[in-house]
């Protein structure tokens, strides 16, 4: 996919970038300590990566050096590429940002510049090739490290808001054969696809005879939704289990009025409370209270 | 491929056990009313849970089974209609608007036993 990451650096002839490369990485590796401690002081100063300690900052940052060392001499981002993918999935649940990610690499970019600008400031012919054989490098290394972080980022929010859309639509097991199903907010085409799927799997599952959708938090849907609702009822039958409606604000119901649903076919009862009793009723439960003399005889711990 | 069809006390089970072809559906069809009244049957119950489809000439075949079956005294109940084939189903309009339907098998079974 990423070819270009596989090839070296090429520009002034592949044979002198290389050896210039190979030259600049092993003044690096030479003064690493150095480096490397600038380099975590000018983060720490510029007030980066606030979100770990110092001495994690440290750690990481010799393994970003090191790293950063490598992917320079040998041209190849692999090892660099997936090193990044890694620190992100550490340090995204931190807080870190995008931009401090961005700035430290850019920051280890500078410290490297200066002291090679230290290095060959006597030649400067010499200087002018290192410099066009490293800042083409260490750019693509800059990118790679971005891009990594960020896509690890996408993942995370898209496997977050698979897990919210799951989340949104529980179908709850309330008694033997009884089950309920909360709706909570906005229902757009998508949630009501799923609603579906979950609810129709949930009745197979649990063996569910009667459901019941509470509609309390949901203000007012489209006439769309209305008839995708009123097809749920009826495939929910299908497999053999009764579905009553409750909590259906005045909004929606004049939405199912106006599409002109058949009342026979929709169970509603106007609360919550008042359909798990007509559910119980179906199912031929009996909720009683205890009597006023036991509770008084046998007082309940808890 | 023809469907077995079972006799268990009063009721009958035809349970349906790969793709029918629209023949198959009508040859089944005839099959248990026929048997109904010549078993003194109560109860019938079409066990669709092996379909991953049910086409409109199947609903309408299992609608006329039923109400058939109903004519000549007995009650039917389609069992095991799978959650995607059910809501396929009512997307068409494929609704069995007025057919008794169990989750299984076991449920159908009550569903007879508790109407006799």
């Amino acid at each position: 996919m990423r070819e270009p990451e596989k090839r070296s650096i090429p520009p002034i002839g592949d044979e002198t970038a290389t050896t210039l490369l190979s030259e600049l990485a092993a003044h690096l590796r030479e003064n690493r300590t150095l480096l490397r401690q600038e380099w975590a002081q000018r983060i720490t100063k510029a007030k980066l990566l606030t979100a770990m300690t110092e001495q994690e900052v440290f750690t990481e940052a010799t393994a970003v050096y090191d790293q950063y060392v490598e992917a320079l001499e040998t041209g190849t981002f692999e090892a660099l590429q997936a090193y990044a993918r890694n620190l992100s999935e550490r340090i995204i649940p931190r807080g870190v940002e995008t931009n401090e990610v961005v700035g430290i690499v850019l920051l280890l970019r500078d410290v490297l510049a200066r002291s090679l600008f230290a290095k060959y400031q006597a030649d400067f012919a010499k200087l002018n090739r290192i410099l066009d054989a490293y800042e083409p490098a260490a750019n693509r290394i800059a990118n790679t490290v971005a891009v990594g972080f960020v896509q690890e980022r996408e993942r995370i929010i898209r496997e977050q808001q698979e897990a919210i859309r799951e989340l949104s639509t529980p179908v709850l097991q309330v008694r033997e054969r009884l089950l309920i199903l909360p709706i909570i907010g906005v229902i757009d085409p998508q949630r009501a696809r799923q609603l579906t799927e979950q609810l129709l799997l949930g009745i197979r599952a649990t063996r569910g005879r009667v459901v019941v959708i509470d509609l309390t938090g949901v203000a007012a849907i489209d006439s769309s939704i209305a008839n995708h609702l009123v097809q749920t009822v009826e495939a929910s039958r299908l497999l053999g289990a009764t579905v009553i409606v409750t909590g259906l604000s005045p909004a929606i119901a004049q939405t199912l009025v106006n599409i002109g649903v058949d009342l026979r076919k929709m169970n509603t009862v106007g609360d919550l409370q008042g359909g798990i009793e007509e559910a119980e009723r179906l199912l031929g439960y009996r909720v009683t209270q205890l009597s006023a003399r036991d509770e008084g005889a046998e007082p309940r711990s808890g | 491929m023809a469907v077995p069809i079972l006799k268990q006390g009063e009721n009958l089970i035809a349970s349906i056990q790969s793709a029918l072809t629209d023949t198959d559906l009508v040859t089944l069809r005839d099959a248990l009313v026929d048997k109904v009244a010549a078993l003194r049957i109560r109860g019938v119950i079409v066990d669709v849970t092996a379909l991953d489809v049910l086409d409109s000439f199947a609903s309408r075949t299992l609608r006329d089974l039923a109400h058939m079956i109903r004519l000549r005294g007995a009650r039917t109940v389609i069992v095991g209609i799978q959650p995607e084939v059910a809501f396929a189903m009512v997307q068409l309009g494929l609704t069995l608007e007025d057919i008794p339907t169990a989750l299984d098998l076991e449920e159908g079974l009550k569903f007879l036993g508790t109407r006799r």
